[in-house]
């Protein structure tokens, strides 16, 4: 460790050595010393230059409603009058701890993102395993993979609430051909949960079947020979050398389709058929989001609204940590 | 070499400048269109349009009322946007009002909502008792009261209002052995919906295959708990709705209907509500004149004459909207004289007859467009006799602010006890908790 930085410290000092007679030189000549200044500058502030549009949109658009929206969930606040504050402290959020809806749609959230992500992510490994063959067509078949995620969350909610339609929905017709009889998909605690997490499910795994094939591709072939010389199956490649290989990418993709999970909306929103906030009438799909859009505008409640969405910040933050100690944990294995 | 750069140079500048003075243009003809004072550039005066924000479906278009003004006003043009559902409507028109943009000329208030405007967004409004060709005298009383607050300035002008009845299905009542001319299916139930409810066992012993009494609980319900004085808040503005014995009965009566399986376990303006009307998969439900419309349309060809309309059990109202002119709009005064004369008698008449929306204003009761108008759809009913009797007898009811969302979670208790996953307390036990919450008590 300290040998390498002391050779890495090196070029630096003899540039620095080589520094002290060009700047005799330019105390000489006013005109040279402005120039050169000038182009320090350049060189100094206009990276800065370059980059803040992003930072400035970033404050306008992100850091600031992060604050403000932090400074309204200390007050009661109501959408009737939103420029009239009043102090409540941290009561929004004690509130927090006793009110059984805000449990119910914790629970209901961890439940979504636990039946979306782990099959979508398991069919997306597969997929893109069989799509890593060479195969005639290849580039229809990954294209096809990534047309339901072009697809808008609305239409495809839509389109698949009435699919799951009780009376007239085709879900049900096919199911009735077997034996089966009528399931009201929205009215049951678990048919609705996996109706929403199928639309989820539908849109992304796709989405994660790319990821994971462009990640394969970048494993070296010959670890794949070596092993095959080893008299490894095809299956024992994928288990020994493809998911090892995988691991950061296969990370990646659980925390990006968590972080989805935690702010699941439009999907249990549209999939209501009256497009309410409450998730189903006993709040079977309710969600965080629309637990806080149920509170801010439905009952006006924005404080209380604001609470939740900094409860759900909180979450994702969490969500990060453990991200971050596991890919330590795994670069140093 | 030194020419070949500043001509470049000098077409960066041109280019610079066109892409300018395209962008500045761009703002300006933006500014045409929100200012709406549109130039008709013949110099032969400004023409103002008048932007209508709704809500559901008015009608006003429909029945040619915009074009009949602008064609006693050529100077005029009016616009309208339209959001399907009130729930969604309703929480950006107060986003509007407090930042006082992105407001239309005209804002529709639904019933359910104007005490919360009168209470708090009152001084956004203009007051439109001032406004030349509004008297107090043509409008129903207590319908006038909820638009204005209590110092007497009037935020919303209303529009109709939604005197309800049955409307039933003649084939399924014939089906089940009932009478099914509209007087004596009137008499069956007459003065309780209790007797509703036992119609109904009769009705179901003997129904069709698939056929359920009446659409939703919900729907049943919210019939009878508008046909009471009191509901959810008592006169001093108390919350009420967990004492209320109108909330209590209605309560009582639509979860027994969901318990015993008398309600086809819908929702109503859903999907799987429309596709049941057009499949005639229930005998009853409760029409205000407003909803006649929607059925004839979701019921199509199919159920031509089948359907026919009969007295409620006790009536009650149901809609009925306001209609206000933000301070903050662009052309108000012009506003509200287009209001004036669109909520006036003779165009309120002519909107029932178009489109079915029932007058608030009693002197069109006796206007002949009204009194004798009938519904072929509903095998010629005489609505306007039949809404007329029905406007008599609902009572004047006293709303809140809240009365919508304690409404919505009432409904979805109901549909706790339609589904099964309760029983009619647990349900009523989970909706107060709802309610309690919603309402941050």
């Amino acid at each position: 460790m300290t040998q390498t930085g002391s050779t890495a410290a090196a070029p630096p000092s003899a540039e620095g050595g080589a520094a002290p007679p060009a700047r005799r030189a330019a105390a000489r000549d006013p005109r040279k010393t402005w120039r050169s200044r000038r182009y320090r500058w350049d060189a100094k502030f206009s990276p800065y230059a370059f980059i803040s549009p992003f930072f400035l949109f970033f404050v306008a658009f992100g850091l600031f409603p992060l604050l403000y929206t932090a400074w309204a969930s200390l007050h009661r606040v109501e959408l009737t009058a939103p420029t009239d504050m009043e102090w409540a402290g941290l009561h929004n959020y004690s509130r927090l701890l006793e009110d059984d809806f805000f449990w119910n749609s914790l629970w209901v959230t961890f439940v979504l993102a636990v039946i979306s992500t782990v099959p979508q992510l398991l069919m997306a490994l597969g997929l893109a395993h069989l799509l890593n063959y060479k195969m005639r067509a290849s580039a229809f078949f990954r294209v096809a993979m990534l047309a339901p995620y072009a697809t808008s969350v609305a239409a495809a909610t839509l389109v698949f609430a009435m699919l799951y339609g009780r009376d007239y929905g085709i879900i049900n017709w096919v199911l009735g051909q077997f034996g089966v009889g009528e399931i009201d998909w929205q009215a049951g605690d678990w048919t609705s949960r996996i109706a929403v997490a199928s639309i989820v499910i539908w849109r992304w795994t796709g989405y994660n079947t790319l990821i994971y094939l462009a990640a394969m591709q970048a494993v070296p072939q010959d670890l794949y020979e070596s092993a095959s010389l080893d008299g490894a199956s095809r299956w024992q490649q994928f288990l020994h050398v493809t998911i090892p290989s995988l691991r950061p990418t296969i990370l990646f993709t659980v925390v990006v389709s968590t972080i989805g999970s935690v702010q699941l909306f439009g999907e249990p929103l549209l999939f209501d058929e009256t497009k309410g906030a409450t998730g189903g009438a006993d709040h079977q799909f309710q969600t965080l989001g629309l637990y806080m859009y149920e509170q801010g505008w439905r009952n006006l409640h924005l404080g209380r609204a604001a609470a939740i969405a900094w409860v759900m910040f909180l979450i994702l933050v969490v969500i990060g940590v453990i991200n971050a100690l596991i890919a330590r944990r795994l670069r140093k294995s | 070499m030194r020419s070949y750069r500043t001509t470049r140079r000098a077409v960066g500048l041109l280019a610079a400048a066109a892409l300018g003075t395209g962008l500045l243009s761009a703002c300006a003809s933006d500014d045409d269109d929100g200012g709406s004072k549109a130039d008709s550039g013949d110099g032969g005066g400004g023409k103002t349009t008048i932007t209508m924000g709704l809500f559901g479906t008015f009608g006003f278009k429909e029945a040619g009322l915009y074009d009949e003004y602008e064609k006693l006003n050529p100077d005029i043009t009016i616009k309208e946007t339209v959001i399907e559902r009130n729930e969604n409507y309703y929480p950006q028109l107060l986003n509007h009002l407090t930042s006082d943009s992105g407001l239309a000329d005209v804002q529709a208030i639904e019933v359910a909502n104007i005490a919360e405007i009168v209470d708090t967004q009152a001084d956004k409004f203009m007051d439109l008792s001032e406004v030349k060709g509004v008297s107090e005298e043509d409008y129903l009383p207590w319908k006038w009261q909820m638009g204005s607050t209590s110092d007497g300035k009037l935020v919303g002008l209303d529009s109709d209002i939604g005197p309800m009845a049955v409307c039933y299905r003649k084939d399924h009542f014939e089906a089940a052995g009932l009478p099914t001319e509209r007087d004596e299916v009137s008499k069956l139930w007459e003065g309780d919906w209790q007797k509703y409810l036992d119609v109904g066992r009769d009705f179901q012993k003997k129904a069709p295959d698939g056929v359920a009494w009446a659409d939703a609980a919900g729907g049943v319900y919210n019939a009878a708990v508008s046909s009471n004085e009191t509901r959810y808040y008592d006169e001093d503005g108390e919350v009420i709705y967990n004492e209320s014995p109108g909330v209590q009965e209605s309560w009582e009566i639509a979860s027994t209907a969901a318990e015993e399986k008398l309600t086809g376990n819908l929702q109503q303006f859903t999907k799987g509500w429309d596709q049941a009307m057009s499949n005639g998969d229930f005998a009853t439900v409760s029409c205000p004149p407003w909803m006649l419309g929607y059925i004839a349309d979701k019921g199509g060809e199919k159920a031509m004459g089948k359907w026919d309309v009969a007295q409620a059990p006790v009536p009650g109202n149901w809609g009925g909207s306001f209609f206000g002119v933000p301070e903050a709009a662009e052309n108000k005064e012009e506003a509200a004289e287009f209001v004036a004369w669109l909520f006036a008698p003779e165009q309120q008449a002519k909107l029932f007859a178009e489109r079915g929306s029932f007058p608030s204003t009693p002197s069109a009761y006796e206007m002949d467009s009204v009194k004798s108008a009938t519904n072929e759809y509903f095998g010629d009913a005489p609505i306007g006799e039949i809404f007329a009797t029905a406007a008599e007898g609902t009572p004047v009811q006293i709303i809140g602010p809240k009365d919508q969302v304690i409404a919505e979670n009432i409904a979805n208790g109901l549909r706790l006890v339609e589904q099964g996953k309760e029983d009619a307390d647990g349900a009523w036990d989970s909706t107060a908790d709802a309610v309690d919450n919603a309402l941050d008590r």
